[in-house]
């Protein structure tokens, strides 16, 4: 968690983002992979909504936790809403992991609390760190650590030779677009990758 | 504005996602189609940022020195390694690679 939170400080930074702006995103939006992929649509001067859709389509999961936690977050609604902000992957595995009710719900919260301050920091030291260092990134290689994130993100999703075609696909989508269509446009079509999965016969890409 | 349009599209958006079944799902399953979806566009979508943040500059198609960066990071992740390794191999070769 802290280095994904360095990460993405860093590529707040490239992308030429304020550190509290960066700040700004994990403590609102506060979903990982989501600020990532947003952030990234940004720093190739794509437009706002194509930095929504990204972050937006690649967290549809977000909905799977809640429903795998709901029943076990019962108390007023004021708190249900509060414990909705920390439905991320860390806290539903530990909170969904727990037998009992109550200790599913204290799973759950204290693990969000606790990634959430994590996150946080590590974020704004990823992103404060090197907002003054120039020529560094690209002369350490710092910036190969955005596509290395995302890599590390998608690898063990792909348990089966299903997911891999459907990787497949979204990234040939993804890089055929590149140079027709609007900057961050490219990323937000990958999804329609997802064909591959259903269309057995047709080659990864068809889409 | 991008930034402020994008924040607040995407917080709303993501709030709605994290908050729709303990506040009005209750305890009701989702339908199937929703799960593969949110199961597979991750898949899709992290693959191409993968690709786009590796191989384009600007708006053209380029294989540089975030190529060799990104197959060490490959390489790394086949190995089992943590998360930190990762990266830090993929920007240790990627400089090595522009430094020859």
């Amino acid at each position: 968690m802290i280095p994904f939170g360095l990460a993405f400080g860093v590529e707040t930074h490239q992308a030429g983002l304020a550190p509290w702006k960066a700040a700004a995103l994990s403590s609102i939006v506060f979903t990982g992979s989501a600020q990532f992929a947003a952030v990234e649509v940004l720093s190739r001067g794509g437009a706002a909504i194509s930095a929504v859709a990204a972050g937006l389509l690649l967290n549809l999961r977000s909905l799977a936790f809640g429903v795998v936690m709901a029943p076990s977050l019962e108390g007023p609604r004021w708190k249900r809403a509060l414990w909705s902000h920390l439905m991320i992957d860390e806290s539903t595995a530990v909170g969904s992991g727990q037998v009992e009710a109550r200790w599913r719900r204290y799973g759950f919260v204290y693990t969000g609390l606790a990634i959430f301050a994590t996150w946080n920091i590590s974020t704004l030291v990823g992103a404060i760190a090197l907002s003054s260092a120039g020529h560094v990134v690209t002369d350490w290689g710092l910036d190969a650590t955005i596509p290395a994130a995302f890599l590390a993100l998608l690898w063990p999703r792909l348990v089966d030779r299903r997911h891999v075609r459907v990787a497949l696909a979204g990234a040939l989508v993804a890089l055929a677009l590149v140079p027709v269509a609007p900057p961050g446009v490219p990323i937000v079509a990958g999804a329609v990758g997802i064909a591959a999965a259903w269309r057995r016969s047709s080659p990864p890409g068809a889409a | 504005m991008t930034f402020t349009i994008t924040i607040i599209g995407l917080a709303a958006g993501t709030y709605l996602l994290k908050s729709a079944a303990p506040l009005l799902l209750g305890g009701r399953r989702l339908p199937g189609s929703i799960e593969r979806l949110a199961d597979l566009l991750p898949v899709a979508l992290l693959a191409a940022l993968v690709v786009v943040s590796t191989f384009t500059h600007g708006r053209s198609l380029a294989v540089d020195a975030r190529a060799g960066g990104l197959a060490a990071a490959a390489f790394a992740l086949v190995l089992r390694a943590p998360f930190v390794v990762v990266v830090l191999v993929a920007a240790a070769v990627t400089a090595t690679i522009r430094m020859v």
